[in-house]
C-alpha cells in the first residue's frame, strides 16, 4: 500500500536538524532549540505509531507500506529508487527508534544545558535521526546505505562534540575508519547481490515500475547452501552473507572491528545512550535480519555470525569487569550484549535478536542516561573509585538505573530476562550444528553470569559504600525533571517491556493463550531454518529448566558481585582486564605503526616527493631550460632577426634547388 | 640587340641583394626602409618582366597591388619610426632592442 506519510517520518528531523543549524545558531536559546529538537521527534514518532497501528497500519497487515518519493538510480537494470517501505520489522524498529530516540533527545536538553554548541548538539542529533530512520525505512540496500553512512557521519561528528578535546577528536577518527572496514564489506555485499539477483529492492513496488523479483525473494526458490568453508568463497549466498556481516560487524561492534565503541563514549552521554547504546549499533543486527532470507540460504555464514557473536560477548564481559569509567563498563557491556544479538541470528532466532534489540535498547538507554545523571550529577567526574553512596544523593536516578541493573542481569519480569533467555534457549535448542549449539549456550551462560558481576560491581561502586569523592569540592545533586522523567518513562519500559515476548513455555504456566506478541509480529517477515518450533512437551519441560538456570545464573552473578564488591568496591582487577587484553596496542603494533610507517616513508618520501614531485618538478625545469635556450635567439636586435629570415630563405631556396619542387 | 628576359631578371636579382644587404648591414632605420622597398621593387621588376614575356596581364595586376601595399606599409612604417625617434631621438635599430618602447 502506498502512503506518503511515510516520508514525514523521516524528514520531521530533517527539517528540525536544518532549523536547528541555520535558526538555531542566531536565536541561541535553548528553548526554541530544544523544541525543535524534540518537536521533530515527536512527529515521527506520533506518525511512526500511527501508520504502525491504525487499522490497516503496517504491524497489523500483511502488506508493507510503501512510499516511493522519487526515482533515484534508473541505469540499465539497477533501479534504486528514493523509496521507503514499512513492513513488520522496519515498522517495529521505527517504533522503538522514535520513541526512545525522542526520551533521550529530551533528557539531553537538561544534560546539555548551559552548552555553548548546544545548537550544533541538536541538529546533529536530528540529523542522525534522520539517517537512522532512513536505514531503518529504506526499500533499497542503495538507500539503506545511504543512511548508514549517514549514521555513521553523525556518529562521528557527535563523537568529536567536544573536538577541542584530542581523545574525543581521536574517537571520532577511530570509529569512522573502523566503520569504513565494515562498509567495505557492505558494499562488496550490495553489489554481489545486485549480480546474483540483478535487484536491490527489499519489497517490489509494481506501482512505481520496479521488477517483480527482489533482491530477497530470489533467494526464496534457491536451495540452501551447503555447510562447508568453501562456500564461502563460492560467490552465492554464503559469500553475500559472509560480506554483509563484515558491515554488520563494523557498524554492531563484533570482533574483531569493536574497538571503536568503548572509545566513542568520549562523546556526550545522550550520544552514547541514543547512538552506541540504543539504535545505531543494531542497525547491523537490523541488516542481518532484514537480509534473514539470504542468512538461512548459507549456513556456514550463519555458524560464522554466531561464533562471532559468542566470542563477542563473552570477550567484552570480561573487559567490562576490570573497567573503571562509569561509561566504559556500559560500553563493554553494549559490545557485549550485541554479541547475545548476533549469537541470536547465528542460531536463526531472529525474532529472539529483535526483541533483544528493544529490551536492550530501553534498559541500556536507562543505564546510560543513569549513569550520564550520575556524571552530570557530579559535575563531570566518570571514575567509579570517585564516586559512592550516591543513592543518598540521587535517589531518582538510583531507584531507576536499579530496575535498569535487574533488567540487564536478567532477574525474571524485567525486560532483560525474557529476551536473554530466549535466546539461550534458542541457542541451545539449534538445529544442524551438533554439539556447538550447547557449546554456544554455556558461553552465552558464562556472559550472563559476568554481566550480572560486572554490572553489580558498577552498581555497588557507584550507588553503596562510602564516598569517596572530595566532599569540599564536590555536592552531588539530583538531576532536573527534564533528566528523570526520561529515566523514570525508560525504567517503567524496562520493567515491563518484556511481556511483549514471554515464551510459550512460561505463558503456559499461567494461560492456555500464545501471548508471545513480538513473535506473532515478526514471524511471518523473516525467513525460517528448518529448526522445528513445535511446542512439544519435552521442549517445553526443557526451555523452563532451562529459564530456571538462567535465573540462577543471574542471582548467584549479582551474589558473587555484591559479596566481592559490596566491602572493597575499589578491588584492583586483573591487569589484563583492565587495559582491555592489549587489543588496542596489538592493533597499534600490528596495523596502524606499519600503515603510518608505511605511509610516511614509503608513501610520502619516496613515492610522493620522489615519483609525483620529482614528475612535475622535472616537468617545470626541463621547460625552464628549453626557455633559456631560446631566448637566444630573441636578442631584440632587428638586424638579427632579418638575418635569420634570410638564412632561413637561402636553406629553403637551396632544398629547392637541390631537390626540386615537390609536385602533388 | 633586343633585351633579353635574363636582362631584367638579373637587373632584379642584384636590386634584390642590394636590398638585403642594406637591411642587414645598415643601422639607420631610414636606411632600412629604403632597402625593404629597393626589394619590393625588385620583386615588380620580376612581376613586369614575366608579364611581358608571357603576354599575361596578371603580373601587371600584381605589381599595382605590391605598389598600393607598400604605400600603406610607407605609412605605418614611417609613423613608427617617428615614434621611436620621440621615444629615443636615435634612430640606430640596434639602441631599439628592447622589444618595448
Amino acid at each position: 500500500m502506498e502512503t506518503n506519510l511515510l516520508s514525514v517520518i523521516i524528514f520531521a528531523p530533517l527539517a528540525g536538524a536544518a532549523i536547528n543549524w541555520f535558526v538555531g545558531r542566531r536565536v541561541r536559546d535553548e528553548r526554541f532549540i530544544g523544541l525543535v529538537a524534540c518537536g521533530s521527534i515527536a512527529i515521527s514518532t506520533v506518525v511512526a505509531f500511527y501508520l504502525a497501528f491504525n487499522s490497516h497500519g503496517a504491524l497489523r497487515g500483511e502488506e508493507p507500506l510503501l512510499d516511493h518519493i522519487w526515482t533515484w538510480l534508473d541505469v540499465g537494470t539497477l533501479r534504486a529508487d528514493f523509496a521507503l517501505a514499512m513492513d513488520r520489522l522496519s515498522g517495529t524498529y521505527a517504533l522503538f527508534v522514535t520513541f526512545v530516540g525522542l526520551l533521550i533527545h529530551i533528557f539531553a536538553i537538561g544534560y546539555m544545558h548551559g552548552e555553548a554548541g548546544f545548537y550544533r548538539f541538536f541538529s546533529y542529533l536530528n540529523l542522525f535521526m534522520f539517517a537512522m530512520l532512513t536505514l531503518v525505512l529504506a526499500n533499497n540496500f542503495v538507500l539503506m546505505f545511504v543512511g548508514w553512512e549517514g549514521v555513521g557521519l553523525c556518529s562521528y561528528l557527535l563523537i568529536g562534540y567536544y573536538f577541542d578535546r584530542k581523545e574525543a577528536g581521536d574517537a571520532a577518527k577511530k570509529a569512522f575508519i573502523t566503520n569504513r572496514i565494515g562498509d567495505w564489506g557492505f558494499i562488496l555485499g550490495v553489489m554481489l547481490t545486485f549480480f546474483i539477483t540483478g535487484s536491490v529492492s527489499f519489497f517490489a513496488n509494481p506501482a512505481a515500475g520496479e521488477a517483480a523479483t527482489t533482491a530477497l525473494s530470489f533467494f526464496q526458490s534457491r536451495p540452501v547452501e551447503p555447510f562447508t568453508f568453501g562456500a564461502i568463497f563460492a560467490g552465492g549466498a554464503t559469500t553475500v552473507a559472509m560480506l554483509l556481516f563484515i558491515g554488520a560487524a563494523g557498524k554492531s561492534a563484533q570482533i574483531p572491528l569493536y574497538v571503536w565503541l568503548p572509545d566513542a563514549m568520549a562523546g556526550p552521554t545522550p550520544v552514547s545512550a541514543l547512538i552506541h547504546a540504543a539504535t545505531m549499533v543494531t542497525a547491523g543486527v537490523y541488516m542481518i535480519v532484514r537480509c534473514s532470507e539470504i542468512f538461512v540460504h548459507a549456513p556456514t555464514a550463519m555458524f560464522v555470525v554466531a561464533i562471532i557473536g559468542a566470542a563477542t560477548a563473552l570477550f567484552a564481559a570480561t573487559i567490562g569487569l576490570a573497567q573503571n569509567d562509569i561509561k566504559k563498563v556500559l560500553a563493554y557491556s553494549t559490545v557485549s550484549q550485541l554479541g547475545y544479538m548476533f549469537l541470536a541470528c547465528g542460531v536463526g532466532a531472529f525474532v529472539a535478536a529483535i526483541f533483544h534489540v528493544i529490551t536492550h535498547a530501553f534498559f541500556k538507554a536507562l543505564l546510560f542516561l543513569g549513569s550520564g545523571s550520575v556524571i552530570h550529577g557530579m559535575h563531570h567526574e566518570q571514575d567509579m573509585r570517585r564516586m559512592g553512596n550516591l543513592r543518598k544523593y540521587m535517589p531518582v536516578t538510583f531507584v531507576t538505573m536499579f530496575i535498569g541493573w535487574l533488567a540487564i542481569s536478567g532477574i525474571p519480569i524485567f525486560a532483560g530476562f525474557f529476551s536473554k533467555d530466549e535466546i539461550l534457549w534458542k541457542a541451545w535448542s539449534a538445529a544442524g550444528i551438533g554439539s556447538a549449539s550447547k557449546i554456544l549456550w554455556i558461553v552465552g551462560a558464562i556472559t550472563a553470569l559476568l554481566t550480572a558481576i560486572y554490572m553489580t560491581r558498577m552498581m555497588v561502586m557507584t550507588f553503596w559504600g562510602s564516598e569517596r569523592f572530595d566532599k569540599a569540592h564536590h555536592h552531588p545533586h539530583e538531576s532536573p525533571k527534564l533528566m528523570t522523567v526520561p529515566l523514570i518513562v525508560l525504567a517503567i519500559l524496562s520493567t515491563i517491556g518484556g511481556f511483549i515476548g514471554v515464551p510459550y513455555a512460561m505463558s503456559s504456566l499461567v494461560t492456555e493463550k500464545n501471548i508471545n506478541v513480538i513473535e506473532h509480529t515478526l514471524e511471518p517477515v523473516i525467513a525460517h531454518t528448518d529448526h522445528t518450533d513445535l511446542h512439544s512437551h519435552d521442549e517445553i519441560v526443557a526451555e523452563r529448566l532451562l529459564a530456571g538456570g538462567s535465573i540462577a545464573i543471574a542471582v548467584i552473578g549479582i551474589g558473587i558481585g555484591w559479596t566481592v564488591f559490596k566491602k572493597r568496591p575499589t578491588l584492583a582487577m586483573p591487569r589484563i582486564l583492565e587495559n582491555k587484553y592489549y587489543v588496542d596496542e596489538i592493533y597499534d603494533a600490528t596495523l596502524i605503526r606499519p600503515i603510518l610507517v608505511g605511509s610516511r616513508e614509503g608513501l610520502w618520501k619516496i613515492f610522493d616527493i620522489g615519483v609525483i614531485d620529482g614528475l612535475l618538478h622535472g616537468i617545470g625545469q626541463s621547460v625552464t631550460e628549453l626557455g633559456r635556450l631560446g631566448r637566444y635567439l630573441q636578442a631584440g636586435f632587428v638586424r638579427a632577426y632579418a638575418a635569420i629570415i634570410l638564412i632561413g630563405a637561402l636553406i629553403l631556396i637551396g632544398l629547392f634547388a637541390f631537390l626540386g619542387f615537390p609536385r602533388g | 640587340m633586343e633585351p633579353q628576359l635574363s636582362w631584367y631578371l638579373a637587373l632584379s636579382a642584384v636590386l634584390f641583394t642590394i636590398g638585403v644587404t642594406g637591411v642587414i648591414i645598415k643601422r639607420n632605420i631610414i636606411a632600412m626602409f629604403m632597402c625593404i622597398e629597393l626589394m619590393l621593387n625588385a620583386v615588380n621588376l620580376t612581376f613586369v618582366a614575366f608579364s611581358s614575356f608571357f603576354q599575361d596581364v596578371t603580373g601587371q595586376l600584381f605589381v599595382f597591388i605590391v605598389m598600393t601595399v607598400a604605400a600603406a606599409e610607407a605609412a605605418v612604417g614611417l609613423g613608427i619610426i617617428i615614434a621611436i625617434f620621440r621615444n629615443r631621438e636615435t634612430l640606430d635599430v640596434d639602441e631599439a632592442s628592447i622589444l618595448k618602447l
